[in-house]
């Protein structure tokens, strides 16, 4: 029996504010508890919430980077239920008329072809606090820093049919929202929260089978985990005749099973209405405008022109424009090496490798774009070879100076007089009377032998191509 | 439509209220009562009217993004039953 995955994820990503969205209390990361939490994001009475001018134009920018509709009006609603961490009762959100509308991004599958997942909304909403559960002598601690800071809930079609499609959909929005800056994205702090309702169907089958709500995903890799769990969980408990229960579960990465949560009797019963504290947020042509006008160039768009620009291939392209900071330093590297397709190789190459092996960011880089940019500068005007060019970066890496500066102090100038590689040829040929008389009886392997000798005779800086020049007119015949 | 016993018991209990007996009686009735009217309302032709958010007519004003709060933990805490570390704690409540 064939049996389709259905996947659609609700993301929670944290907005890059000073303040919360409805209070001029401050946001940042690791403050020490309830030191950030003021009057109205502890509910007490008598206060008015503000709406932060600031969540909405990041909202706004995210809309038109997915070519949303941006809402002229949009409503504030509560949603209620009772939780310790939320001091009023209810969250603030948005329910019928959310601040973006339907919009679509595009991922790349396995193969290389490509796919539009659908955005259903995104909406303006409130943080709730951090419960801590545990040191409290039986008692829960509340801390209500988190309280109020901006998010922005991320709701998407039920497109993806597979788990892979779903981290593939994910990853793209966590690009998008880094790349336009309007989220830091940071998994570890919460700055972005993955849920996935996940369901499956017989193929064929048009109805959608019951889903599940999988949460607690705080990785890509413990999303595509979790969903790879539960889909076989569903398909046998459907074969074995029995049914999928509709309800929230929780990954648990230390055993790779996802777990029922003890079902809450009123689930889903948050009885939203408009919030009597917050009027219509309405806004104008030139707010969206003004709010969308200093979007950077998307990275669909950036991968595409570097595909055709600079004849990348697909995946050069797309390796490329993983995240702003890298594709600004590639297009930095390529003006300054004049050479797009040397700067594709080496950052992808080199560069990626050392920033993997030290653990550093490509903001942390030692090497500049500009240092990078000398080096393949060099490569071309045939001053170094390619593989002296590795030991060059290796001591930029290093902290060794730029490109000119590690040639010239190492002496590693590329040997292109062709009287010098002569000598050397020469006295390589003389010594080993034996391979060339073998080479001139046709055993063209050994031409091989030679080349390796003449380089480690000039210690690697021989031009290759004029070794190999000259090396075969001293052994003609 | 009307609401009965049971209705106001779940409603209640979402809402954390405590009724007694004849409160619920009440309440039924009364809520029953409010569902009436807006069921006589129904009957006007609403077409081509926007849903009403809000019964002030203007629209949501902003506010530029600055702290302007300052930390007054030690004032909050001040009139809590129970604190430590910062925190605020409450009975125990487990996912």
């Amino acid at each position: 029996m064939a049996w389709e995955t259905v996947i659609g994820l609700e993301i929670h990503t944290q907005l890059a504010t000073r303040s919360k969205i409805f209070s001029g209390a401050p946001t940042t990361f690791g403050a020490a508890p309830n030191t950030q939490a003021c009057a109205i994001d502890l509910g007490l009475p008598g206060v008015l919430p503000v709406l932060n001018r600031q969540a909405v134009v990041l909202a706004v920018r995210f809309g038109r980077a997915i070519e949303a509709e941006i809402a002229e009006r949009s409503i504030f609603a509560r949603k209620n239920y009772f939780y310790p961490d939320l001091p009023k009762g209810y969250q603030i959100s948005q329910y019928e008329l959310p601040v973006v509308g339907r919009g679509r991004v595009t991922i790349v599958l396995d193969d290389g072809s490509l796919k539009t997942i659908g955005v259903t909304r995104a909406h303006l909403e409130e943080d709730a606090g951090k419960s801590l559960h545990e040191d409290f002598h039986g008692l829960t601690g509340i801390d209500l820093n988190r309280a109020g800071t901006p998010l922005l809930e991320i709701v998407s079609e039920p497109d993806m049919r597979s788990a892979k499609e779903a981290v593939a959909y994910a990853r793209k929005i966590h690009q998008i929202v880094r790349w336009i800056g309007i989220s830091d994205g940071n998994m570890q702090e919460g700055s972005f929260r993955v849920d996935a309702n996940v369901s499956v169907r017989r193929e064929g089958e048009a109805r959608l089978g019951t889903r599940t709500e999988l949460k607690n995903l705080n990785s890509f890799r413990f999303l595509e985990k979790a969903i790879t769990f539960e889909v076989e969980r569903q398909i046998e408990l459907i074969e074995a005749g029995s049914r999928v229960v509709q309800e929230t579960r929780l990954y648990d990465p230390e055993r790779d099973e996802t777990r029922s949560m003890r079902t809450k009797e009123e689930a889903n019963d948050y009885r939203y209405f408009p919030d009597p504290d917050l009027l219509p947020l309405v806004l104008d042509t030139a707010f969206i405008e003004q709010a969308a006008a200093d979007l950077p160039e998307l990275p669909d768009a950036k991968r595409e022109r570097f595909r055709t620009a600079y004849g990348h291939t697909e995946y050069d392209a797309s390796l490329l424009t993983a995240n702003r900071e890298l594709a600004d330093y590639f297009e930095a590297v390529a003006a300054a090496g004049g050479d797009a397709k040397l700067a594709a190789n080496w950052v992808n190459g080199e560069l990626a490798a050392a920033l993997n092996r030290d653990g550093r960011e490509m903001t942390e880089s030692p090497v500049s774009a500009e240092m990078l940019g000398g080096l393949i500068t060099r490569i071309r005007d045939n001053t170094i070879s390619g593989k002296l060019a590795k030991q060059v970066f290796e001591a930029m890496w290093n902290g060794e100076g730029d490109a000119d500066a590690v040639i010239a102090a190492r002496g590693l100038k590329q040997l292109t007089d062709s009287g010098e590689i002569e000598r050397i040829i020469d006295a390589i040929v003389a010594a080993n009377p034996e391979q060339a008389a073998q080479y001139r009886s046709g055993k063209d392997k050994v031409f091989g032998f030679f080349v390796g000798q003449v380089m480690k005779a000039s210690k690697g800086k021989a031009n290759p191509q004029q070794v190999n020049e000259l090396l075969k007119a001293r052994l003609k015949p | 439509m009307s609401l009965d016993r049971a209705d106001v018991e779940k409603i209640a209990h979402l809402a954390r209220l405590a009724l007694s007996e004849s409160e619920t009686e009440r309440y039924a009735l009364d809520l029953s009562n409010i569902l009436g009217l807006v069921e006589a309302m129904g009957a006007v032709d609403t077409a081509g009217v926007t849903p009403m958010a809000h019964p002030l007519h203007m629209a949501q004003r902003l506010r530029a993004d600055e702290p302007t709060e300052p930390d007054q933990r030690a004032l909050f805490q001040s009139i809590a039953p129970l604190t430590e570390e910062g925190l605020y704690l409450v009975p125990r409540v487990i996912e």
